[in-house]
């Protein structure tokens, strides 16, 4: 049965700064050299780490009331419309919120260059942030229009909490068609002129968890260059795809949902992206220490990128108009060779998701737990995994009439 | 010997000048044109590389610059902003001339500013918007 740790036994060791603690990638050399039993015995902490755009992102705000109270019934930051249909000076400001003015792509392909993900980031590094509000006006909060500027620091709150982030895996995406497409997979040149991936595979969190034995909710992470947490499974979680021998999904499955305080973020670790095309989005960095509780961890984190797979997708057809199927399986240490074979075709390969960036925060999350900064928190309810037989649905397309009320 | 890449700019009044013909002919220059965007009655650019003579380039600047066109070094034209290039990849199958680079095992984007040759397809293509260029017409 081998070695067995509590998180408690880790923690201990954490504050005593003799915790011994590996990022995901380098624990791969250390268990091919000496085997899963003695990295087991030897390693406390695997740190796991990802920098890619993530659209489910965004932040709950509180403004403070100005004088007179307003109950803020539209709200505008930079320009970029923020949910207000919560409390009076509540609002949520989503990562693909685009201004009203934004041609959108009506000027195809539209340029996207500031949005909801850009305004994140500048709050985030402390810049001025125009705050348009406006209201209807009622006895106990009677001002009807505000305009003003204000920092991160002189509002109540704000946390990201980001509903679908760190998805376990993901599509390869490709384009079949006769002309050059604009995708959240990035530019896509015809017939398979480019092949583009967005896993950081092997230093990826939920590869390296593929069963979510140890993810849970509470669980506290690196986030956004801060300090984080795994408030709830994400959005589309879908832990139910087909897997290799090792656990690790083939397919896109398990995703998180994070939450945390925006104002101990950095700006380096959270930034607005324009997707040429397609939109804005927000570069989401995240990080999961993974405690190896037992050699089944262990070799769980040992994973490396020939053993992860990830489908080729067509997204000219197939993806857009669902009709299925994929063009064969690769690997992410093809993917990261530059190059991948599609149906006999040399297909040259780029990332979405910095793996630079992905190895800097496994390396920094590092740093913090062997510094006794960061400890583990014991997840207070596991995740659904495979066992909770969720099934991936369509969203109906009947006609109201039809519903029965 | 010299071999310069350059950008001209014309002034609409200008752009249907044999400027080329001039080059080779009066200044015994060779010239090779990497991009054009030539409109009559608009301001012009011509990208190009010009070799020949030290002393005859030099005459050929100045008459360049007689005759009210603006002469820029192409190698400044685009900037990778580093701070702004989180080195996610995404650039590396869209730029044509291997300026832009993905080194692996390192996975980090590298800028090789002498390979560019000005085609701006990164400058939208970058979703950090890191590259940049000083162009005005660039759009
Ligand atoms: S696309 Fe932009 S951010 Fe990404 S590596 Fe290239 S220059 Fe850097
Ligand atoms: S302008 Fe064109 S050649 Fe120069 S770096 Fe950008 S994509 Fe490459």
């Amino acid at each position: 049965m081998g070695v067995q740790r509590t998180y408690e036994e880790i923690n201990a060791k954490i504050k005593s700064g003799q915790a011994v603690v590996l990022t995901a990638e380098e624990v791969i050399g250390l268990v091919e050299e000496k085997g899963i039993a003695e990295a087991a015995a030897s390693v406390d902490v695997v740190t796991t780490g990802t920098f890619g755009p993530m659209c489910s992102s965004g932040v709950f705000l509180n403004f403070g009331h100005p004088q007179p109270r307003i109950k803020m019934n539209e709200v505008y930051l930079n320009g970029v419309p923020a949910y207000s249909g919560v409390a009076a000076v509540d609002a949520y400001l989503g990562a693909t919120a685009i201004p009203l003015s934004d041609p959108g792509n009506r000027n195809y392909p539209g340029a996207f260059n500031y949005g909801g993900g850009h305004v994140i980031e500048a709050l985030v590094a402390g810049r001025e942030i125009r705050l348009e509000a406006s209201s209807y006006g009622t006895d106990c909060y009677p001002l009807k229009k505000i305009e003003t500027v204000f920092r991160l620091s002189e509002i109540n709150e704000a946390t990201l909490f980001n509903p679908r982030n760190a998805y376990q895996n993901y599509n390869v995406a490709v384009n079949r068609g006769d002309k050059t497409i604009y995708t959240y997979m990035g530019i896509l040149k015809p017939r398979l002129g480019n092949a583009n991936y967005s896993s950081a595979g092997q230093l990826s969190p939920l590869l390296n968890d593929p069963l979510l034995k140890t993810i849970g909710i509470g669980t506290r992470i690196f986030l956004g260059g801060g300090i984080g947490y795994v408030a709830w499974h994400g959005t589309q979680h879908n832990p139910g795809v087909e897997r290799g021998d090792n656990g690790v999904p083939r397919y896109p499955a398990g995703t998180l949902a994070v939450i945390g305080d925006l104002k101990q973020m950095q700006p380096r670790w959270l930034r607005g992206l324009s997707f040429l095309g397609y939109g804005v989005t927000l570069q989401v960095g995240l990080g999961i220490p993974i405690p190896i509780l037992s050699e089944e961890i262990m070799a769980y984190c040992a994973v490396n990128d020939d053993a992860i797979l990830a489908p080729v997708v067509d997204y000219s057809r197939s993806y857009p108009y669902r009709e299925g199927g994929n063009l064969g399986l690769v690997s992410y240490a093809q993917l990261k060779s530059g190059e991948i074979s599609v149906n006999g075709t040399r297909v040259p390969t780029a990332p979405l998701s910095s793996y630079a960036g992905a190895r800097e925060i496994a390396a920094t999350l590092k740093e913090w737990i062997r510094a006794g900064k960061f400890t583990l928190a014991v997840p207070a309810a596991p995740l659904p995994s495979v066992e909770a037989g969720i099934t991936f649905k369509t969203l109906p397309q009947r006609h109201p009439e039809e519903g029965g009320f | 010997m010299v071999k310069q890449k350059l950008v001209l700019r014309f002034p609409s009044t200008l752009v249907e000048q044999p400027v080329i013909y001039h080059l080779v002919k009066d200044y015994d220059l060779m010239v090779n044109i990497l991009r054009a965007d030539i409109n009559p009655k608009k301001e012009g650019r011509l990208m190009l590389e010009l070799s020949g003579g030290e002393a005859d380039y030099r005459r050929a600047l100045d008459w360049l610059q007689a005759q009210g066109l603006t002469v820029m070094n192409l190698k400044q034209q685009i900037t990778w902003n580093e701070g702004r290039c989180t080195h996610c990849g995404a650039c590396s199958v869209i730029c044509p001339s291997g300026a832009l680079i993905l080194s692996r095992p390192e996975m980090t984007v590298h800028f090789d500013e002498a390979k560019c040759v000005v085609c701006e397809l990164c400058l939208k293509a970058c979703p950090a918007r890191a590259m940049e260029t000083l162009l005005e017409n660039a759009k």
